[in-house]
């Protein structure tokens, strides 16, 4: 019998506010220990919870991106349970009536459009850290308690490990695209769980579901999704049934294994939050809240396509990132060549970005330095492999002006056609065989001389020039 | 004024603002009363020293010609459950019994910054949970009326304090009638504000959604005037309301215009005679000064009490989760991991009602009992809501008795929860509606033992409840 693999995701995604969720601390990472609190979110005796709006205002702009339906009243909930990093013994979560529901998310797989509809989208916060390693005791860190998290729940419309993973890209891609989150799987910013069942192919009945929890890459998804999958198939198969629970990843053992039942059996004892008062998200908020949505990826590449010229495929890759779209276009802007501009992002900008394994958040050169030097180009200043290797390399290094780096180190180009004149004759005079095999037609080695010139002339001759006295020399002679 | 005990704040200003006297002797003289009367044990702690202290800077400011504060002078004392930084927050609790808050209450703040003096921190039942103040891990305090009696509770430090001249105001905390039934036991003024009227930042939760910081004191101006100086929205409290505060204390009423309704169901057999005949002898007072009286019905009221011992206890099960041994409070010794320290630090910290009540709530809140029992609850409490939402669209005021008993002995209701929890059977709706209510005194019954009567008010009309108390004090003046 053959199978068929249905997944639903939860995604657990951290906001980037600058406070927390429910106090005025900040969320910074990687501060010393329990520094960043208060007695809000140490949970001190009397302390109450303050929604942050920005929190909402994140949620709201995910919830209208994905097709959602935002509530135009919704209540925070209480989830309780005991654990050491859970400071107020409970959670603020959402769970009757959250802010964002019956949304849908699209993405291309294999050329192909896919859909995977959410049931809901919730705002609640984060637990703090237990640290194990230090002598025998546990100890606490509540740096994290209350920083706000985004809760994207799927439903069970994924139907292979690719489109697990190809949903999470776009979600992280959408998440980043609005600004709300760094969307970061490593770093824990984006965290997924999974349910995972499997069917005979055509059936309508859903399998037995377990929860797949601890996939800390877009790779650990897949591989533990495949494994999941493999491992149920396997029990059927063998005669046995599948058991509802939750298992646990472990990406070095290669395996899910169930947790502890204690540790999985929770009765949450949800009820609204009495601390905090019904949210609502009246017409005004949720219009001002659209007006700020920044252009789609999709809606800026036709755009760009349209008003740049640049290929479809450009268009697209450049629009994968926020900041590298907003990169482009003011680089363009400085340059006034959207079309070379496209091929300096293509070409040198990402390639350095995927050598340095950095973000385009973090590049050396800003827009409006690289628009400067691709205007030098343009304006025949320096020649392009001039700018590509000697000054986009130096720019790489130094916040200085390409102008200044050109003037510094002599790099402009010479367009002066009797200096120009007087090597090319030079090298003709010193090259006498390889102009003779030119004159029996080895027209190939055209590009030796004007590599010649270029060398005696330290790279800097304007190859246009060169090109045309070269010419005209060969075939005048 | 003799020997320092003062009929209102009022006296107590107009003493200090001439100058015959210093806040530095006022408050010397309650903490001489307060080491006198130790053994009533209204206080859980006593700040001596801070309170002489802030009373000399006081004195000076006076003399300095400085502005003073509203509040200037008051000595004013804090049931221990509202936080006051660097003070221990007890809630009367083995498990916070070495506690020190780190911040303070909003309330704190606003007191201090109109020059109120804080003598200390009053007694009460543990995490406020009780009419008796019996339930006290640090014993039970004697009502200064007659101390073979409760002083009620869960304020019953705080009543204690003020009934005993041993604070001219106290702040209490209000869930189910904590600030209205000891104040009616210790002969004193209670008032329980609107919901939402008062920040709660500070205060310890038990109910989140009825918890109301109250004030206990001699009259109901000076109720008002703390009101007026707590009230007001507060950034760290978002159920805090915005409506603009009143002129509480100077509220007042023209008889003619009131309009008082009598709910029947409040006055049954389950009512002392004798309360219900001296609370007729006041209606027919405010009668004859022309107020209008209607009976009419709050027909949802016999359900009050199973409602709000179901969400009461289902907040306060998931509000008392913080205290587990593992930040602060009590931490049982020799345990084996998590659990096992969270089941024995709050085994050994939390008292008997406490448990109780955390497992009433936690069983209410369980899957598969939660439609039956929190939700249905929910709906009820909205009934009861329109019960008076209605009702003041017909009146201004409810006129009830504050308790059905007057105060009763030690241990007479300790056996039984179910008969101690009767005793909240007339101020637990308020809570559950929103709607402010006051403990006005009207005398003492036969045996000595004081009475109290309550006013309920409509959503944020304490102008005029405080308005009708005047005119209720007015009635006892007049018989005396």
């Amino acid at each position: 019998m053959e199978y068929e693999l249905v997944v639903g995701l939860e995604v657990h995604c951290q906001l980037n506010t600058k406070t927390k969720a429910f106090c005025g601390c900040s969320t910074e990472f990687g501060a010393p220990a329990n520094t960043n609190v208060c007695p809000v979110c140490l949970a001190m005796p009397g302390a109450l919870p303050v929604l942050n709006k920005q929190v909402l205002e994140s949620a709201i702009k995910l919830g209208l991106t994905t097709h959602c339906t935002i509530a135009p009243y919704s209540i925070m909930a209480r989830k309780n349970y005991f654990y050491p990093d859970l400071p107020k013994g409970y959670q603020i979560s959402q769970y009757e009536e959250p802010i964002c529901s019956e949304g849908y998310i699209e993405f291309d797989l294999d050329g192909e459009k896919k859909r995977v509809r959410l049931v809901r989208i919730h705002m609640e916060e984060d637990a703090g850290k237990s640290i194990h390693d230090i002598g025998e005791e546990t100890y606490i860190d509540a740096n994290r308690c209350g920083v706000p998290l985004l809760e994207i729940v799927s439903y069970p419309d994924i139907r292979s490990t690719k489109e697990a993973s190809a949903y999470l890209q776009k979600l992280r891609a959408i998440v980043r695209w609005l600004g709300i989150s760094d969307g970061n799987m490593e770093e824990g910013s984006l965290r997924c769980d999974a349910n995972v069942s499997v069917r005979p192919k055509g059936s309508e009945k859903f399998g037995t579901r377990t929860e797949i929890k601890n996939m800390n890459s877009f790779k650990s998804v897949e591989n533990a999704i495949q494994y999941e999958m493999e491992r149920q198939i396997e029990v059927l198969k063998s005669g046995g049934t599948i058991v509802q629970e939750t298992r646990l990843w472990d990406a070095d053992k290669f395996e899910t294994r169930p947790m502890r039942s204690k540790e999985a059996a929770h009765d949450y004892r949800y009820f609204p939050e009495p601390d905090l008062v019904p949210i609502e998200v009246s017409d005004e908020l949720l219009s001002l809240i659209k007006a700020e949505l920044p252009e789609m990826p999709e809606v800026r590449a036709t755009r760009f396509v349209s008003q740049y010229q640049i290929p479809e495929y450009d268009a697209k890759v450049i629009t994968t990132d926020r900041l590298l779209a907003d990169y482009y276009e003011e680089a363009a802007k400085v340059c006034g060549d959207p079309k070379a501009t496209s091929n300096w992002i293509m070409g040198e900008v990402l390639r350095t970005l995927k050598e340095k394994a950095i973000e385009i958040s973090a590049f050396p050169i800003e827009a409006k330095r690289l628009g400067v030097l691709i205007s030098l180009v343009k304006q025949g200043v320096i020649n392009g492999n001039t700018a590509k290797e000697v000054v986009f390399v130096k720019m790489l290094d130094e916040p200085t002006s390409p102008q200044d780096i050109v003037k510094r180190d002599g790099l402009a180009q010479v367009s002066d056609t009797s200096a120009i004149e007087k090597e090319i004759a030079e090298v003709l005079s010193a090259s006498p065989t390889q102009l003779a095999d030119y004159r029996s037609g080895k027209t190939k080695l055209f590009g030796y001389f004007v590599g010649e010139t270029m060398k005696r002339m330290k790279g800097k001759a304007n190859p246009q020039i060169i090109n045309d006295i070269l010419k005209r020399k060969l075939e005048s002679v | 004024m003799s020997n320092f005990v003062f009929s209102s704040y009022r006296d107590l200003r107009d003493a200090l603002l001439s100058k015959s006297i210093s806040v530095e002797s006022v408050v010397s003289a309650y903490l001489s009363r307060i080491e006198a009367k130790a053994h009533l044990n209204a206080y859980l702690a006593v700040f001596k020293e801070s309170a002489l202290a802030h009373a000399k800077v006081l004195d000076e400011k006076l003399a300095s010609g400085k502005p003073i504060g509203k509040l200037f002078g008051m000595p004013i004392a804090v049931k221990d459950n509202i936080a006051m930084k660097g003070e221990k927050l007890t809630c009367a609790s083995k498990i916070l019994e070495n506690f020190t808050s780190i911040y303070s209450a909003t309330v704190i703040e606003r007191l201090l910054s109109e020059d109120a003096v804080i003598l200390g921190k009053t007694n009460l039942d543990e995490f406020a949970m009780g009419s008796s103040n019996e339930n006290s891990a640090f014993g039970a305090v004697k009502n200064p009326i007659n101390e073979s009696c409760v002083p009620g509770g869960s304020s019953g430090g705080s009543a204690a304090a003020v009934g005993g001249d041993l604070a001219l105001v106290a702040l209490g905390s209000d869930t189910g009638g904590s600030v209205r039934q000891p104040a009616s036991f210790c002969n004193v003024v209670g008032l329980k504000p609107t919901y939402g009227r008062i920040s709660r930042y500070g205060l310890v939760a038990f109910g989140s959604s009825f918890d109301q910081i109250g004030v206990l004191a001699k009259t109901a101006e000076d109720a008002a005037l703390v009101l007026e100086v707590m009230a007001g929205e507060d950034p760290m409290d978002s159920t805090s309301s915005n409506k603009p505060v009143e002129d509480y204390a100077r509220a007042s009423l023209d008889p003619k215009q009131l309009r008082i309704g009598v709910p029947k169901e409040f006055f049954t057999d389950a009512l002392d005679p004798e309360i219900n005949a001296m609370i007729q002898t006041v209606l027919e007072k405010l009668k004859a000064q022309g107020a209008t009286l209607a009976e009419l019905s709050l027909p949802h009221s016999e359900y009050a009490l199973a409602t709000y011992y179901i969400l009461a206890t289902a907040e306060a099960s998931s509000n008392l989760a913080r205290y587990d041994g593992a930040r602060y409070g009590y931490r049982a010794k020799e345990i084996t991991d998590p659990t096992d320290m969270y089941v024995k630090s709050r085994s050994e910290g939390f008292g008997k009602e406490v448990k109780r009540r955390i497992m009433l709530g936690t069983y209410v809140l369980s899957a598969g009992y939660y439609d039956a029992y929190y939700r249905k609850a929910q709906k009820v409490r909205r009934l009861i809501r329109n019960d008076y939402l209605n009702a003041f669209e017909q009146v201004d005021v409810i006129l009830s008795p504050t308790s059905p008993v007057p105060p009763f002995k030690f241990g007479e209701k300790m056996h039984d929860p179910l008969t101690m929890y009767l005793a909240d059977i007339y101020t637990v709706p308020m809570n559950l509606a929103g709607v402010p209510a006051i403990s006005v005194p009207i005398g003492l019954n036969a045996q000595g033992l004081p009475i109290g009567l309550q006013l309920i008010g409509n959503l944020f009309s304490e102008s005029t409840l405080i308005g009708a108390s005047k005119l209720v004090e007015a009635t006892r003046e007049h018989s005396f």
